[in-house]
């Protein structure tokens, strides 16, 4: 059986002193999701890390919610990017070794 | 120890007012975060830089005495001595944004700064826990050490760490350690490590993905008529069988002798043999004659 970790929102909204209208509405966006179990809202330990930063884009750099969710597709994009151009170098390497010995 | 110009780096002019400062600021944290920035390695140093600038420039007190002692910041020390003999507070707090690399631990600031005001003594808009640095590292290794997990001990910022490396990792790919970055900022969680791997090859294979390539060798008269070839493969040696009139630059597929596909274990990728022939030097006059019977048949 697999272990989840719940962090309860209105916690995480106390410890981050943001109000709870946020989280619902990154949940509405689809930028997190979250777990109602009996009358109590919830959020997956592993969304923890992308939630901080959320915050971080809205609350200290004035980034709205529509901001955020293109700025999160552009760093998706970015990502895959950067892994493309890490296999890519690694096939170069291995022309470039042929053309060494040559 | 230099001097650091705070209003270069927000690109404001010594007049700026309050607001101004707090717009420059705005505009070069959205462009530096490094949340923003994941892949560049300087995005942490930079945001530091505009935090540090805005640190003291949105606080009139250490603005007071940036202005003042700035290019003199030697004095500045002996100016806080005399202050604090005459019991005055040390001034408001300004704001500052956090990043998951900028803890807010007194890392963050400059030499210059901490000279002059202390460490981070400037407080936040919002009191909230903050995780710790994110470090990063690289590590390099043997083809040959990527072909099989194993551990490795590793001393990040003075604490020795174990790690287990899954077989089939990519040179260049990153692999993070939660919780082995920096310690968290008022009981936040401390940062990840993120861990690079340089993977350096000395071996006859060459990889591709999953792929292992070789080149082997095949005498002239194995290639004609065929027989068995023994080859070396990262798992050990293997018995092929050459089949006759086998070409030069011909290929061979060896399914499953190729690298390991990481994290699934049990899976490798191939390895694919490159034949190529040798064609015998310093001929006898026998085998001479043997040749040219051949041309001529």
């Amino acid at each position: 059986m697999q272990t989840e970790y719940l962090i309860a929102v209105e916690e995480f909204c106390a410890c981050h002193d943001i109000e709870v209208s946020f989280i619902s509405s990154l949940q509405r966006t689809g930028l997190i999701e979250t777990t109602m179990i009996e009358g109590d809202w919830f959020i997956d330990r592993e969304q923890l890390q992308q939630l901080e930063k959320y915050i971080r884009f809205y609350y200290e750099l004035d980034i709205n919610l529509e901001g955020i969710e293109s700025i999160m597709h552009l760093l998706q994009r970015v990502n895959a990017m950067h892994d493309e151009i890490t296999q890519l170098k690694n096939r170069l390497r291995l022309y470039e070794s042929d053309n060494n010995k040559r | 120890m230099d001097f650091v110009d705070y209003y270069k780096i927000l690109g404001v002019n010594k007049s700026a007012s309050a607001k101004e400062i707090k717009a420059a600021y705005r505009k070069m944290a959205r462009k530096v975060h490094p949340d923003l920035n994941p892949n560049d390695k300087d995005a942490k140093r930079n945001f530091q830089q505009i935090n540090e600038a805005n640190e003291v420039l949105s606080d009139p007190e250490k603005r007071k005495k940036y202005d003042q002692y700035g290019k003199d910041w030697q004095h500045a020390e002996e100016f806080e001595k005399q202050k604090q003999y005459q019991g005055q507070p040390s001034g408001s707090r300004g704001s500052r944004y956090s990043s998951p690399e900028s803890s807010g631990s007194e890392g963050d600031f400059s030499d210059f700064f901490e000279s002059m005001f202390g460490g981070s003594g400037g407080g936040r808009g919002r009191q909230a826990k903050y995780r710790g640095e994110d470090f990063n590292a690289e590590l390099q290794l043997n083809l040959i050490d990527a072909y099989e997990t194993h551990q490795q001990t590793l001393t990040v910022n003075g604490k020795k760490i174990r790690i287990t490396i899954p077989a089939g990792i990519e040179n260049g790919q990153i692999i993070k350690i939660p919780g082995h970055g920096g310690p968290g900022f008022n009981g936040g969680p401390n940062g990840d490590l993120y861990i690079e791997f340089s993977i350096a090859n000395h071996s006859i294979f060459k990889r591709l993905g999953n792929n292992l390539y070789a080149t082997v060798d095949l005498d002239i008269y194995k290639a004609v008529l065929g027989g068995e070839l023994t080859v070396d493969t990262l798992d050990g040696q293997v018995k092929l069988k050459v089949k006759p009139e086998t070409q030069n630059g011909s290929k061979v597929k060896l399914k499953g002798k190729g690298f390991p596909v990481y994290k699934k274990e049990g899976q490798f990728g191939d390895l694919l043999l490159t034949y190529n022939i040798k064609v015998p030097t310093n001929l006898t006059d026998k085998q001479k004659e043997l040749f040219t019977e051949l041309s001529k048949s």
